[in-house]
């Protein structure tokens, strides 16, 4: 996966189901930053994320990754092969195990990160051959959480990534996004509470 | 309101049209319908049954036509996102399956003297069956989706994929049973049927024809004002 | 590489408990197990018609579990997550439409010998009805994929999805059914060539469709 230099928006209206919920969104993240994007249920948090990694219809070039040394991403197939996803729903399957589930990550996304490191990181370390069913809903969103470790992204986008999370797990959640950051990486995240580790946020109403 | 700009002319365009249409449509059908019933002399074979032809072979036109102007109105919405193409695609469906439906009873109809029996498993009987059954299918598809959007960029893949098919369907089913009498109207070496059914057929095709194309705009421009209508409850709404 | 894992994954997912290799294996053989019931003992009518009501039951058995075939990971958000990988939607969808080949006609294929032997389908037709399976199941696959991609937004979808695929799927009935009727008659009649083609134009052209249905139900 390219490394992403900059994340530019530039007057990006976001529309829903045939209603217009933002006119003109513009900012952009460079490498190494977090930013949180906050406001009431419905303006379009998660809308705008959609729209960042490719998974939402918007006009052309209102949204452009730029890639180091040199290339942009602007097209959505492009987009949506470079971003670390984690939406609403966790995308965990409750007949393979944690182990499986990751690892099918790491060879479909031709991954880097050690799945076992991965698992422990979250805690999950010691139930890595149980079927995820089993998990509570926490658990897997944190196994959702390793998932991005494994999957070697650099552009993080994070929908409510704290919800449902344990207060060590919220602390590991920190500690790993400032670590993706400090490497180069970049996050953006939709929250109702600020992260505590964010270097800009939006606001939108 | 950039986007109903030309949805909204087509309503002012169309408006004039539509009585003319149905106008012209009553006039063939009336001279064709007259022509068919009691100037037409009965057939050898056939003797009176033949008449019914008249009202059979058109519906089956129309009812393949239909499909085809569908897909033509879908190609025609994937490429070029125009907001008219959904909705006269969508609206030519219901009236596709009616002018097919409309052949399957008025052969099967036809079928009972010919045949001694209503339903044969023929070539062209079962054919149409499927292509009803595309319609059936294509406009399931579009009440159960919710999203507009999705119901209708599904639909124009359906309508494209269900075109690609059908000829093979058709070859298919022409290889699977012929029992049917052949082509007898376009063939090489013209026409077999003799001008005195030839032109009552023309002019209810003409007739057919018309009325598919006022109803067809009749739908449509109700599509576009419910469509208007729910955009200003909405607008309504969040004031 | 990454096209392999999908597979992997889903073929997997299809044979761990209540997947859909099981649950069309079951269906097919109960199926099977009703038509003689349905249509009487009298021995010369079921060796006749045993062909036809075989090719037809594996379709259908087929197109049993296709519903699930994008459905499942749409609604537990991993089809978010496989898009927003490396592969393209099309090679997502011939990923998808092997997987589901290999999750359910290759077992239809290896059960069908024992339908035939039940519907008492004499040898000379047993050779041609694997060939038929064999044939048709990638072309069932490949189509239902298209209803399956189509779907995925539609309320009761899994009823929706045998409405719109099973018109579409009348060459493969006919051409299959027919590979089995020139060898009971011993009569060359094409069919296992047209069904070849058609199952070949079906698994080329149909992830086309597929991908166009989920870009259109994963950014609408």
């Amino acid at each position: 996966m390219s490394l992403i230099a900059e994340l530019l928006v530039k007057s990006l209206p976001l529309v829903r189901g045939g209603r217009v919920l933002q006119r003109d969104i513009s900012f952009s993240v460079s490498a190494g930053e977090i930013l949180s994007i906050r406001g009431p249920n419905g303006v379009g948090k998660t809308s705008l994320l959609r729209a960042i990694a490719g998974l939402l219809a918007i006009p052309d070039d209102c949204i452009i990754f730029r890639l180091h040394p040199n290339g942009i991403a602007a097209h959505p197939e492009e987009r949506r092969a470079n971003v670390g996803w984690l939406g609403h729903l966790d995308g965990v399957k409750r007949q393979l195990s944690l182990r499986e589930n990751l690892q099918f990550h790491y060879r479909y996304n031709r991954g880097s990160g050690g799945v076992r490191e991965a698992l422990a990181a979250f805690g999950l370390g010691h139930l890595q051959e149980l079927p995820a069913q089993y998990l509570s809903y926490g658990q897997r969103r944190r196994l959702a959480f390793a998932r991005l470790l494994v999957d070697a992204r650099w552009l993080w986008l994070l929908d409510e990534p704290m919800s449902a999370i344990d207060s060590t797990g919220k602390e590991c959640i920190r500690r790993h996004i400032q670590e993706h950051c400090g490497k180069g990486g970049m996050v953006v995240a939709a929250v109702h509470e600020p992260l505590g580790v964010e270097t800009a946020s939006l606001e939108l109403e | 309101m950039i986007a109903y700009a030309n949805p909204q002319r087509f309503l002012d365009a169309s408006r004039p049209f539509v009585p003319w249409l149905f106008g012209v449509s009553a006039v063939f059908l009336g001279v064709g319908v007259y022509l068919a019933l009691f100037v037409v002399p009965p057939e050898q074979q056939q003797g009176d049954a033949v008449r019914i032809m008249f009202v059979h072979v058109p519906a089956a036109w129309i009812g393949m036509g239909a499909y085809a102007l569908m897909a033509i109105c879908s190609v025609w919405a994937l490429v070029n996102r125009h907001p008219l193409a959904d909705l006269a695609a969508r609206e030519a469906a219901p009236l596709g399956a009616l002018f097919t439906a409309l052949a399957l009873i008025t052969g099967s109809l036809w079928g009972k003297p010919m045949w001694g029996t209503y339903w044969v498993w023929d070539a062209r009987l079962t054919s149409f069956l499927l292509l009803f059954f595309l319609y059936v299918g294509y406009i399931a598809f579009w009440n159960v989706t919710e999203d507009e959007t999705r119901a209708a960029r599904g639909a124009a893949i359906l309508a494209i994929v269900g075109a690609v098919n059908l000829p093979i369907i058709k070859f298919s089913v022409d290889w699977w049973n012929t029992l049917h009498q052949g082509e007898s109207i376009f063939r090489s070496g013209g026409p077999v049927i003799a001008g005195i059914f030839l032109w009552p057929l023309f002019i209810m095709v003409a007739g057919y024809t018309a009325l598919f194309t006022a109803l067809w705009i009749v739908r449509i421009r109700t599509a576009i004002l419910r469509r208007i209508i729910r955009s200003r409850v909405s607008v309504a709404l969040d004031r | 590489m990454s096209c392999l894992a999908l597979i992997g994954r889903d073929v997997r997912l299809a044979s761990r408990g209540g997947g859909s290799t099981l649950l069309a294996l079951a269906f097919f053989a109960a199926i099977v197990t009703l038509v003689p019931l349905g249509i009487g003992p009298r021995p010369g009518l079921l060796h006749a018609v045993a062909g036809g009501i075989i090719m037809l039951c594996a379709t259908l058995a087929a197109l049993l579990s296709l519903d699930h075939l994008f459905q499942a990971d749409f609604d537990d958000g991993s089809l978010e997550l496989l898009a927003t990988g490396p592969l393209s939607l099309e090679s997502l969808a011939v990923s998808k439409i092997v997987a589901h080949w290999l999750a359910t006609g290759l077992p239809l294929l290896a059960i069908s010998p024992l339908a035939a032997f039940a519907m008492e389908l004499p040898g000379n037709g047993l050779f041609a009805l694997l060939q038929s399976v064999a044939l048709a199941t990638p072309a069932v696959s490949a189509m239902g994929a298209i209803g399956a991609s189509l779907t995925l937004a539609a309320k009761r979808g899994g009823l929706i999805l045998p409405l719109i695929v099973l018109p579409l799927l009348t060459p493969v009935v006919i051409f299959g059914a027919g590979i089995v009727r020139s060898a009971m008659e011993g009569m060359a009649n094409g069919a296992a060539l047209y069904l070849g083609a058609y199952s070949l134009a079906a698994v080329l052209l149909s992830p086309f469709a597929v991908a166009a249905g989920l870009r259109t139900n994963l950014s609408a």
